[in-house]
């Protein structure tokens, strides 16, 4: 039973940490259409800058400067590169990302090299114990901080003008700017917010029980599009409740696997994606998407 | 006239295929058989991404599928991973058509979803591919992989022995030579296919769905039902070109068919103009060999450093160069290499003779491609982004 409630409690805090990225590719598909396969490199920026970054000026500086930074590249891909498409839609603007994602992460590869960078937290690898349920520190800080996340993305989203800004555009671009929003800022603004979203999840991502920041960072990110789409593409509740479903999952297919061990080896890395392709087949749009209607 | 001028690069290209095998070394046949191996996937990925307007990231699985079930056909029977002993040519076909029944399975998905959402649905089939691989050991030789069974019609082997001794022009012609010409063939056909898909009533339908699913409807075509073709369609290619790639490595292992194959699959198709036949083509040919022609000749370019050392590396370079080429093309080069061929020819064609009496027409601008290339694009049907959607 024990057993059970630590796999649980590792589960939905690895996956609230999912969410934290998969929320950050619903924000960028919603406001600018784009399904950023560099999201990953973006997040292993963010935490490869907090492990150069937090020997010389300390973790929470570097902290502030690695979200920061992610955010500004996230922002100057969309500005720079998004933006310029010769042909803007949906198919090439993904593949457009996928040619960023190499180059980002061949670089940041290149820098790494085949060192394992830690990250430098104060959590360490401490432990948190409560009614016989042990949990790595991070997890738990790394819960906390993204239900505190998903509050103030709440808030923002529900109460102040940006935020509703970036909610008109997403329904419907064309009305909102004859509304006088302007899109290349709220599209600015999806794209910083997805950036240090990726930055946050990429510290505690190389938090232990992970050994720190490697070019494999990237790849974890990888692990959020089941959680998106399961989601359903444009809703931000559907990525969080989509990334709690992966993650437990994962946490229990790795958990039990001797168990399981009629469905083979590593289990834990091919059941999102059989998860994912499972739900798909019910419902086309995920959990929580809109269904799409087309007006002639 | 303009049918046959149109067709002589092609056919230029041909004969100069037939004859590269005189001239070329073991290192550039062997490279030259990987890039006609993704040629082959490569016009099938395009049927369906360009043509049909669907995104798949899956491709590597069903070219997994295809490498797989060609290697179990023809293996041995009772060797150490299973086979079936069954002639090559059966097994190039199977391979064909286990993917295309797998992509068939998939079409509850692949009928309903469309464009980039399609392409996420189908980045869980790498991973599942993976998994399969790695686990099914008795078929698969697991993690390691296993050994694959060289081409061979009864009587001549495409290998180094059966005869073992062939020569042309006093060129020894091995294995790879021999494959060349199969490869040729695969290719050839491949293409010939796959441009008769494209100018068929199926391409058409599928042109149609891509541009507008509702005025697809509205037509009478069963937008789930063309969906779906085009992936079955993709599929098969995928497994062939699966197959080829299987006789090209002569040993096949899971991490040959990795998410990183259908990202490359991808960008071939997009380097070289989506739903081109020729682009396909030129585009797989540059994606397959940039990294292997720079990693062979990287002691040579003095910029570059030795692999491991920290700095620049053959590799990493041709990484850098890969990503920065997609980015290029993208933001600066519509339509891809194809697009740019087609304006570049209609710039070069004379003005079509003035008939009508009226003022001489302006120079043909960039727009127009269409007159010189037949895309199937329909300028009167609205783009799907202009479409509204609540």
């Amino acid at each position: 039973m024990t057993y059970l409630l630590t796999q649980l409690a590792n589960g939905l805090s690895y996956g609230l940490i999912l969410g934290l990225i998969a929320v950050g590719f619903v924000i960028v598909f919603t406001s600018t259409g784009v399904l950023n396969f560099a999201h990953g490199s973006v997040l292993l920026a963010g935490a490869y800058l907090v492990a150069v970054l937090h020997d010389p000026i300390g973790f929470w500086a570097a902290a502030v400067v690695g979200i920061a930074g992610a955010a500004l590249l996230a922002v100057l891909i969309n500005a720079v590169l998004v933006r310029n498409l010769a042909e803007a839609n949906p198919g090439t603007a993904a593949i457009l990302m996928l040619g960023v994602d190499i180059l980002l992460l061949t670089e940041l590869t290149r820098r790494i090299g085949n060192r394992v960078l830690t990250i430098g937290s104060p959590w360490g690898a401490d432990v948190f114990s409560f009614g016989g349920i042990t949990l790595p520190m991070s997890r738990v800080i790394a819960a906390g901080l993204a239900i505190v996340v998903f509050a103030l993305l709440w808030f923002l989203f529900a109460r102040t003008g940006t935020g509703i800004a970036m909610r008109a555009a997403a329904a419907d671009g064309d009305t909102a700017s004859l509304m006088g929003i302007r899109l290349s800022r709220t599209g600015a603004a999806g794209w910083a917010l997805a950036g240090a979203l990726a930055a946050i999840a990429g510290i505690f991502l190389a938090s232990f029980p992970a050994p720190g920041v490697a070019p494999t960072l990237a790849i974890s990110a990888f692990a959020a599009i089941p959680a998106w789409v399961l989601g359903g593409f444009d809703s931000v509740v559907g990525a969080i409740v989509g990334g709690l479903i992966i993650g437990v999952v994962t946490a229990l297919a790795v958990g039990y696997e001797s168990e399981l061990h009629f469905l083979g080896r590593g289990l834990g890395e091919v059941v999102p994606y059989a998860v994912m392709i499972l739900v798909l087949l019910v419902r086309p749009s995920g959990l929580f998407g809109r269904k799409e209607a087309v007006r002639v | 006239m303009s049918d046959l001028l149109r067709r002589l690069p092609v056919a230029l290209a041909v004969l100069v295929a037939l004859g590269l095998p005189v001239v070329l070394d073991g290192f550039w046949l062997q490279t030259g058989l990987f890039a006609m191996a993704a040629v082959v996937g490569a016009i099938g990925l395009t049927l369906l991404v360009g043509i049909a307007g669907q995104l798949s990231l899956g491709h590597a699985f069903f070219a997994a599928l295809g490498a797989y079930a060609y290697a179990w056909s023809v293996g041995e029977v009772g060797d150490r991973a299973a086979g079936a002993g069954l002639p090559p040519i059966l097994g190039l076909v199977l391979a064909g058509v286990v993917a295309a029944v797998a992509g068939a399975l998939f079409s509850p998905i692949s009928g309903r979803l469309r464009g980039i959402y399609l392409g996420l649905a189908t980045i869980g089939l790498v991973f599942l591919a993976r998994h399969l691989m790695v686990n099914l050991e008795a078929l698969t030789g697991g993690f390691n992989g296993r050994a694959v069974e060289p081409f061979s019609v009864p009587g001549f082997s495409f290998s180094n022995d059966d005869p073992d001794y062939l020569a042309i022009a006093g060129v020894e012609f091995g294995g790879l030579h021999r494959l060349w010409y199969l490869f040729l063939v695969v290719v050839l056909l491949a293409a010939w296919l796959g441009r008769n898909v494209k100018d068929s009533r199926t391409g058409r339908a599928l042109a149609n769905v891509r541009d507008s699913e509702a005025a697809a409807a509205a037509m009478g075509i069963h937008v789930a039902r063309a969906k779906a073709t085009a992936f079955v369609i993709s599929s098969a290619y995928a497994g062939v070109a699966g197959a080829l790639m299987a006789l090209a490595y002569g040993r096949i292992a899971p991490d040959l068919f990795g998410l990183q194959l259908s990202i490359d699959f991808l960008v071939m198709i997009v380097l070289g103009g989506l739903g081109s036949i020729a682009g396909a083509a030129a585009g797989a040919a540059f994606v397959v060999m940039l990294p292997l022609v720079l990693t062979q000749y990287s002691s040579e370019l003095p910029f570059l450093a030795a692999p491991g050392s920290g700095g620049l590396d053959g590799a990493t370079l041709a990484r850098l160069l890969y990503g920065a080429a997609i980015i290029a093309v993208l933001l600066f080069l519509r339509g891809g290499l194809a697009g740019a061929a087609g304006r570049l020819r209609h710039r070069r064609s004379p003005p079509p003779p003035d008939t009508s009496g009226l003022p001489p027409a302006p120079p043909p601008s960039a727009a127009p491609a269409s007159a010189a290339v037949p895309e199937p694009s329909h300028p009167g049907v609205p783009t799907r982004s202009k479409e509204t959607t609540s």
